[in-house]
């Protein structure tokens, strides 16, 4: 059971953060090469407050709250550079907060921080917190998708420029998706913290943004339930397939290659080709 | 004294930079596709010239061996990998161009061994003073080397043929198809030359380190595609600036900022202030 237990933890908070990316690349169609910066932000936050002696929740917003803060500075970016540049931008954020954790001794340096904190709640209890938070981020964004930001974010994501024509405030809704996003993605840091009870820098790099990214483009890039279900399929990978342990980046990479290579639009459009064989052939000819 | 030192440092550095940089820009101009995967044939070469350097004992054969199996290795993945993707989002040749990175990465691993390679008989070890400055042997030819080929390029594509319809297809290619330029031809050629380049450079890094190694690729591989957009995107004279200047403030910021910040996180808190101030790049004409 116990096994179990950790890798449905695993799996859930992995959900989390990809459903925080699909949020501003998905839905608002804000590319980022470097959202592993804001898991390893709420990560750090969350461990130091755990070793200051604050109790689990309590630290959950906090590093929600600096998450979001950072985000919301490289948000500002967006509204400066565009597409293959924010990309770039982005990709810079990540080795900045990588190389700028690694000399901060208060942080642990190169070590890491080591020993954080027990949550308290035992394994089954904090396997149902995480299971519930990302129930409510799967729900959130799906109530998100519903309402005018929504519409809005789907609107930046297909033509910036009209968008603006019709007297939006593009900027304001970049903005939101950033926050919004990354906050979520500083939740998820604080649940890995907890779970792993010892985070370094490179828990948070380049790689890990490429990670999470090809679990969002892989699901599908703004589909909510294919997201969830690639990320968890993802994240359980390497376990369930022992054998792949050592070739996971391997086949990490093959996949997001073959998968771009042959279906843009990830496992929904796959499926939606599959469930509906006419609709997209009509739509190709 | 530091300071003309640390300046030619990172002018070796830069001279690196900017030949592994210059084939990003060739693609860049042509295609509009951010080519992580680039690295991936700096890598190559790197690999094809230590091994041909140890069997044959010659360093020239290895690194005319580097270039044109890279070459051909970039032309494949051109025809292979993007051409199918041109017409998609340019995310998407992004991300399939980052997958086919970290595969190759994985690959190269798994096929040489994690711990790397090295020369038997390293060549060009030997230091030489000029000015007062000591430099490795190999410091001084990566100079010389990336200035000629660059010369070299620039007349190519100046007063050749081919360099003038390359030069005609990135700044307009319906038109210059109309004028019966072959876009595959330009395509191909172009994303041969660079990635001979990358190759090039490849072999350059392992004389440097006498080392090569799987990951080698990855460092520059992000940092050239900042070069590029730090030049302006597509625009060679532009990355030839920036990869030179990202090189020396590298060295000075090593020196000066080694205390907070490593060489990597130097290198992009320099692009995202600049991109903040300049968007556009460094040296783009907008």
């Amino acid at each position: 059971m116990n096994y179990e237990i950790t890798l449905l933890t695993t799996m859930a908070i992995s959900v989390i953060f990809a459903l925080s990316l699909n949020l501003i690349t998905g839905f608002c169609g804000q590319i980022s090469l470097g959202h592993a910066a804001f898991q390893g932000v709420g990560a750090y936050a969350a461990a130091m407050l755990a070793k200051a002696g604050w109790p689990f929740f309590a630290t959950l917003p906090v590093a929600m709250l600096l998450a979001g803060a950072l985000g919301v500075v490289v948000g500002m970016a967006s509204l400066r550079v565009r597409e293959d540049f924010l990309a770039i931008t982005t990709m810079g954020v990540v080795f900045l907060f990588v190389g700028v954790v690694r000399q901060q001794d208060w942080l642990g340096g190169e070590l890491g921080l080591s020993a954080i904190p027990d949550h308290g709640l035992g394994k089954t209890g904090f396997m149902g917190v995480t299971l519930l938070a990302c129930v409510a981020v799967a729900l959130l964004s799906i109530h998100i998708r519903r309402t005018w930001m929504g519409r809005v974010f789907n609107g930046i994501a297909e033509d910036e420029d009209t968008m603006r024509v019709l007297g939006i405030d593009v900027p304001r809704y970049k903005l939101a998706a950033f926050a919004i996003g990354t906050a979520l993605a500083g939740l998820s840091g604080a649940f890995y913290a907890y779970h792993l009870q010892f985070i370094g820098a490179e828990n948070f790099g380049f790689i890990e943004s490429i990670t999470v990214l090809s679990m969002v483009v892989f699901g599908g890039i703004g589909s909510v339930a294919w997201v969830l279900i690639a990320a968890a399929l993802l994240s359980a990978l390497p376990a369930w397939f022992q054998v792949i342990g050592d070739y996971k980046l391997l086949v990490y990479g093959g996949l997001l290659f073959v998968m771009m290579r042959f279906s843009p639009g990830g496992m929904a459009a796959l499926a939606r080709r599959l469930f509906n064989p006419m609709a997209t052939r009509e739509g190709k000819s | 004294m530091l300071f003309i030192e640390l300046i030619a440092q990172g002018l070796v550095q830069g001279s690196i930079y900017a030949l592994i940089a210059l084939g990003l820009t060739l693609v860049y101009g042509l295609l509009r596709i951010l080519h992580v995967a680039h690295a991936a044939l700096f890598t190559l070469g790197a690999y094809v010239g230590v091994l041909v350097c140890n069997a044959s004992g010659s360093l020239a054969v290895a690194f005319v061996c580097a270039a044109v199996v890279a070459g051909i290795a970039g032309v494949l993945m051109y025809r292979l990998a993007y051409q199918p993707l041109l017409s998609q989002p340019p995310f998407v040749a992004l991300i399939a161009s980052i997958g086919l990175y970290i595969a190759a990465e994985e690959a190269f691993r798994i096929v040489f061994g994690a711990q790397g390679l090295s020369f038997t008989q390293p060549s060009l070890q030997g230091q030489v003073t000029l000015g007062g400055l000591q430099f490795k042997q190999a410091e001084l030819m990566v100079m010389i080397g990336t200035v000629a080929i660059i010369a070299v390029l620039a007349w190519l594509q100046s007063r050749t043929r081919v360099g003038v319809a390359c030069q005609a297809t990135v700044s307009d290619p319906q038109m210059a198809e109309s004028f019966g330029i072959s876009l595959r031809q330009v395509r191909d050629i172009n994303f041969f030359i660079g990635s001979a380049l990358a190759g090039f450079a490849g072999v350059w890094v392992a004389l440097l380190n006498n080392l090569v190694e799987p990951t080698m690729g990855s460092v520059p591989s992000y940092k050239a595609l900042a070069i590029i957009v730090l030049g302006g995107l597509g625009s060679v004279p532009g990355t030839l600036a920036a990869a030179l200047v990202l090189g020396v403030v590298e060295a000075f910021g090593t020196i000066y900022l080694g205390q907070l910040l490593d060489r990597n996180a130097i290198a992009f808190a320099f692009l995202i202030a600049v991109l903040m101030v300049r968007p556009q790049g460094l040296f783009a004409r907008r």
